[in-house]
């Protein structure tokens, strides 16, 4: 990003907020990037001769004869198979002390796929986490987010389920990572020799938040070029896209926009749509898959950034600890895979819908007898049959430390109906049971 | 001579033009950024500078960019070959562009001007007509589409010539019309009209008088919606909108359906597109896609479109509307044109109203559920557009603005809950706190009575009832404990949850259950209520339980069941025998 020649140098700030800054210029283009004292800053606005810049890393000892140059374009990055293996900051420079990646340069944040151009996703993404293969099955081509209070180990989560899926690229891009988990990542990658086929976007909570904005896109133009030029398989993570809106409330909040709802921008939703919806089953084979990270207050779905999130995503993954077994699982009831039924009995067996159904609806009557306990009621032989099958199925099924083949997990379900019930309490389909059934 | 002008300031896709002649509100230009022209719509005018909101990304524009302004508001091109075919919200063909990637600024022809259609006159020279009467037809697939006179034409005119019957494309001047001053005016197979005006050309909007099926029994058995009515679905994320708006277009009894796919998931119109080419249309035993068209402005598809893409979803409809045909619009979601509005709003600085929506927000959306309606035709035969549209409330929480505003424009609410949803009883229609308008109407009263069967609105209100005080007995029944209240309390809790699970809960993804045609939902209310009817007397609550379930689950498999086949008999004659065995 060095100054180009004869490039025309502003040296008059107008005006300085935290995030902005504005002068006068002429011949400036809207996304355009500028340096402003050194530092990368973007047109978010112009009026009459008056533009505005933001300023990515934060204002702070900015003078107001600060030196601004034009680049002349939008955020780019180079794109070429040497980016695999590397690790980038927000603006696409590697930070592992590697050589800049040649290839070809193209513009982050670029147009969409055609809705009439994609194709339906097919593909299963195994896991080998129960709470996800079995009870909200991955497809290639899906967007989903791990919903976490910040307490729960989502990002280890995630790097397990990396890890295991069956792609040939993986992108993080982090925002907001602490720098332990940054090594955390790195670290766990490294461990799985698997760093030739990942490419990493990071953010640290070191480095000023509005740098954050540019990570998704960052991320998603690498995972087009796999997916879209090579033709691959491509799972994109994204932690934590509740950093990323905070990021856009501040901008939006320095440029006086009307704040909406838990004071995010009114255009929260179509900010983060154009981020997921990137995810895509192409025409061609390639794929890419977005498994995000929202985290949420104290398990409140309806705040704004979540709320806007359910509604762009094909599901949630809802990570909470389960009481009586003391593990992190995922949340039978509220999570929620919409693609699963593309998969289920069509690239699994046949008895994988039934079983999950009957399993967490077995799952359920065991919270109502327990609030049934609570509630001081006496409790029912089925009642106490279905407690027990609770801790078991929380430990041997829904824990996201259990790593199983999706057969697995199927037997140890039938496993568990034969320990705890009888076969009409489970209520499967008679030839199901017929083929399945284990135990008397 | 066009008024032309320049760039003068850029927010995201809000810019400022200076103009240098008149600028009407929603005329459209062109901004030339790059040698790529992007189309923008005027949204205010303030002395020489308009305020145009611009169709696709902004990036890269620069003041002084050149604009062209077109003296013409957005419009949608009307003519045979709308019917099967996929757009996004500005009616480009999205299956006539190339590539895979949108590329900004490309535009394409809403119809195939090659195409030869089988044209028949309709009217004869000499014929007196105004706006939409009919002057010829053509074989659109099955439907036959009427070739009419312009909306646009004002007055009355005299048919000079019509072309005999014959192939022709549509750019093919198929009539010559003479006004009242003597002019000659030609008219071809297709015209353009406004979106955002509704489209008049019939005698008269009378009030609704039938209703249109769906197929879903927690709607035309609970609360039915009126051919030509308005009706809305909202719900939090999760609860099935998308599922039941699918439903609906799968088995809605229309001639033409409009998908308008506004602001949500790409996936959701790739489903669409994958299955709709397959399934057949229950009531013509076609495939469903050919009644069927989409409009397609997807999330990440640039904001100001989607807001276009229902105006010119319902443009579509009125269009068909006024060939004689029943039409349903169906929009997924509305929610998402609103926030549309609201990010427009704020970037003009305007003051806001309740969640930063802006304050005419309630005054667009009745106007436009207003432009729904059965009408009369000039020619007196009928038409009808059936408005659904669905919203996506913030939070879940239906005291918003959207949300509220739409229930003063919509006749049906159709209140999907999270609870339900959770219990998996779909669709998770709220069958207490939903309602339809049109059970008021003696018309709509009458017409029920007289044509499914006498008394059976009544039989209907008894059924809500009893989910009512299902309900209440049930909150008791949670408060004090199975044993602390009366034996009373659990039988009307059961012969609510009779109702529920076998006329409010149906599969839409089970191939028999999925569609329900209205006179199955007579046989099944009437099992039911004939039921409910009934005084039973159980020893214990366990008792009372395991009987109702027993009885649920032998009218269960009969929703599963071919009706009238051998076993649906099989469990009807099963539910008999539980029937003479019961106390």
């Amino acid at each position: 990003m060095a100054n180009k020649a004869f490039q025309k140098i502003y040296t008059q700030l107008e005006a300085i907020t935290k995030a902005t800054v504005s002068l006068k210029a002429t011949g400036v283009s809207n996304d355009e990037l500028a340096l402003v004292d050194g530092r990368l800053a973007q047109v978010v606005k112009t009026k009459g001769d008056l533009v505005t810049l933001q300023i990515f890393a934060g204002t702070e000892g900015i003078p107001t004869d600060a030196e601004v140059v034009f680049l002349g374009g939008a955020p780019t990055l180079n794109v070429s198979d040497d980016l695999a293996g590397r690790f980038f900051n927000a603006y696409g420079e590697p930070i592992d002390g590697g050589p800049a990646v040649e290839g070809k340069t193209v513009e982050i944040g670029g147009p969409s796929v055609n809705p009439y151009k994609r194709k339906q996703p097919s593909q299963l993404i195994p896991t080998g986490i129960a709470g996800i293969d079995l009870n909200n099955t991955l497809v290639s081509g899906q967007k989903i987010p791990f919903f976490a209070d910040p307490d729960q180990p989502y990002n280890n989560v995630m790097a397990q389920v990396a890890l295991r899926a069956d792609v040939d690229k993986i992108i993080l891009g982090g925002m907001g990572l602490s720098n332990d988990d940054y090594l955390y990542f790195k670290h766990e990658f490294e461990a799985a020799g698997a760093l030739d086929k990942i490419i990493s976007f990071v953010n640290t909570t070191e480095q000023p938040p509005v740098e954050r904005l540019l990570i998704p896109d960052m991320a998603l133009t690498a995972a087009e070029y796999f997916a879209v030029e090579k033709n691959e398989k491509v799972l994109v993570l994204l932690t934590d896209m509740t950093l990323y809106a905070d990021a856009l409330s501040i901008v939006s909040n320095r440029m006086d926009q009307i704040p909406s709802k838990d004071s995010m921008p009114g255009s929260l939703y179509s900010d983060l749509a154009k981020i997921y919806e990137k995810a895509v089953q192409l025409p061609d084979g390639g794929s890419i898959t977005i498994i995000a990270v929202t985290t949420l207050n104290d398990g409140d779905i309806t705040h704004a950034i979540p709320d806007n999130t359910g509604y762009i995503t094909e599901g949630q993954l809802f990570l909470r600890t389960d009481p009586d077994s003391g593990k992190v699982i995922i949340d039978p009831f509220r999570s929620l895979s919409r693609l699963k039924q593309l998969v289920q009995g069509k690239k699994t067996r046949k008895d994988h819908g039934q079983v999950m159904n009957a399993s967490v609806r077995l799952y359920a009557d065991a919270q109502n007898a327990k609030t049934k306990l609570e509630n001081g009621f006496d409790l029912s032989d089925y009642d106490l049959r279905c407690l027990d099958y609770a801790k078991a199925y929380a430990t041997r099924l829904l824990a996201i430390d259990v790593n199983l083949k999706i057969d697995d997990m199927l037997d140890t379900a039938w496993e568990l109906f034969g320990t705890y019930f009888s076969k009409a309490e489970t209520g499967i389909k008679q030839e199901l049971i017929d083929t399945y059934w284990k135990g008397n | 001579m066009k008024t032309t002008g320049k760039v003068t300031g850029i927010v995201s896709n809000l810019v400022t033009v200076e103009a240098n002649g008149p600028v009407s509100q929603n005329e459209i230009c062109y901004i030339t950024t790059g040698g790529t022209k992007l189309m923008a719509e005027v949204i205010k005018v303030n002395g020489k500078n308009a305020a145009v909101q611009v169709f696709e990304s902004t990036r890269g524009l620069k003041n002084g960019d050149t604009v062209e302004f077109e003296d013409r508001m957005l419009e949608a091109t009307l003519g045979p070959g709308l019917l099967s075919n996929s757009y996004d919200g500005l009616q480009n063909d999205l299956t006539t562009m190339t590539g895979v990637f949108l590329k900004r600024g490309e535009y394409t022809d809403p119809l195939n001007h090659e195409k030869l259609w089988n044209f028949t006159p309709i009217a004869k020279p000499g014929d007196k007509v105004v706006a939409a009467d009919w002057l010829g037809e053509v074989k659109e697939g099955w439907l036959p589409h009427k070739i009419m006179v312009p909306f646009s034409f004002k007055g009355e005119y005299t048919v000079k010539s019509v072309v005999p019957a014959g192939q022709y494309n549509i750019d093919k001047v198929v009539a010559v019309l003479t006004d009242a001053s003597g002019e000659d005016v030609e008219v071809t197979m297709w015209q353009k009209w406004p979106v955002k005006v509704a489209i008049k050309g019939y005698k008269e909007k009378p009030r609704p008088s039938k209703i249109m099926e769906t197929g879903v029994r927690a709607i035309d058995t609970l609360n039915p919606i009126a051919e030509g009515g308005t009706g809305f679905i909202p719900g939090p994320f999760g609860c099935g909108k998308t599922v039941l708006q699918h439903a609906i277009a799968k088995q809605g009894d229309a001639d033409v359906i409009l998908m308008a796919a506004c602001g949500e998931r790409a996936n959701e119109v790739v489903e669409i597109f994958a299955e709709f080419p397959e399934l057949i249309d229950p009531h013509t035993g076609r495939h469903l896609m050919e009644r069927t068209t989409i409009i397609c402005n997807t999330s990440n598809m640039p904001v100001a479109a989607r807001e276009a893409s229902v105006y010119t979803a319902m443009t579509i409809c009125e269009y068909y509307r006024a060939m004689g045909l029943k039409v349903l619009l169906l929009a997924d979601s509305t929610s998402r044109w609103a926030q549309a509005l609201r990010e427009m709003s704020n970037r003009m600085e305007e003051l806001p109203g309740a969640d930063a929506f802006p304050v005419d927000l309630s005054a667009i959306i009745s106007n436009f559920y207003a432009r729904a309606g059965m009408v009369v035709l000039n020619n007196g035969q009928t038409g009808a557009v059936t408005f659904i549209g669905t919203v996506s409330p913030a939070g879940g929480n239906l005291k918003e603005p959207v949300t509220e505003s739409t229930k003063k424009a919509a006749r049906c609410f159709y209140a999907l809950e999270q609870n339900r949803a959770d219990q998996k009883r779909y669709p998770a229609v709220n069958p207490i706190d939903s309602y339809s308008k049109y059970l008021e109407y003696p018309e709509i009263r009458e017409y029920l009575n007289t044509t499914i069967m006498p008394g059976w609105v009544e039989m209907v209100e008894k059924a809500k009832n009893i989910v009512r005080k299902g309900k209440e007995a049930n909150d008791q029944i949670n408060i004090l404990g199975d044993d602390g209240v009366p034996m009373s309390y659990h039988e009307i809790f059961w012969k609510s949850e009779l109702v529920d699970f076998v006329i409010l809960q149906q599969d839409a993804f089970d191939e028999i259950d999925a569609l329900c045609p209205i006179e199955r939902q007579k046989y099944m209310l009437e099992l039911v209520m004939g039921i409910c009817d009934r005084d039973f007397t159980f020893e214990d609550f366990e008792q009372c339980r395991n009987y109702f379930k027993e009885l649920i689950n032998a009218l269960r498999q009969m929703n599963y069941s071919e009706f009238k086949s051998e076993r649906f008999f099989e469990y009807q004659e099963k539910l008999n025998n539980l029937l003479s065995n019961g106390k």
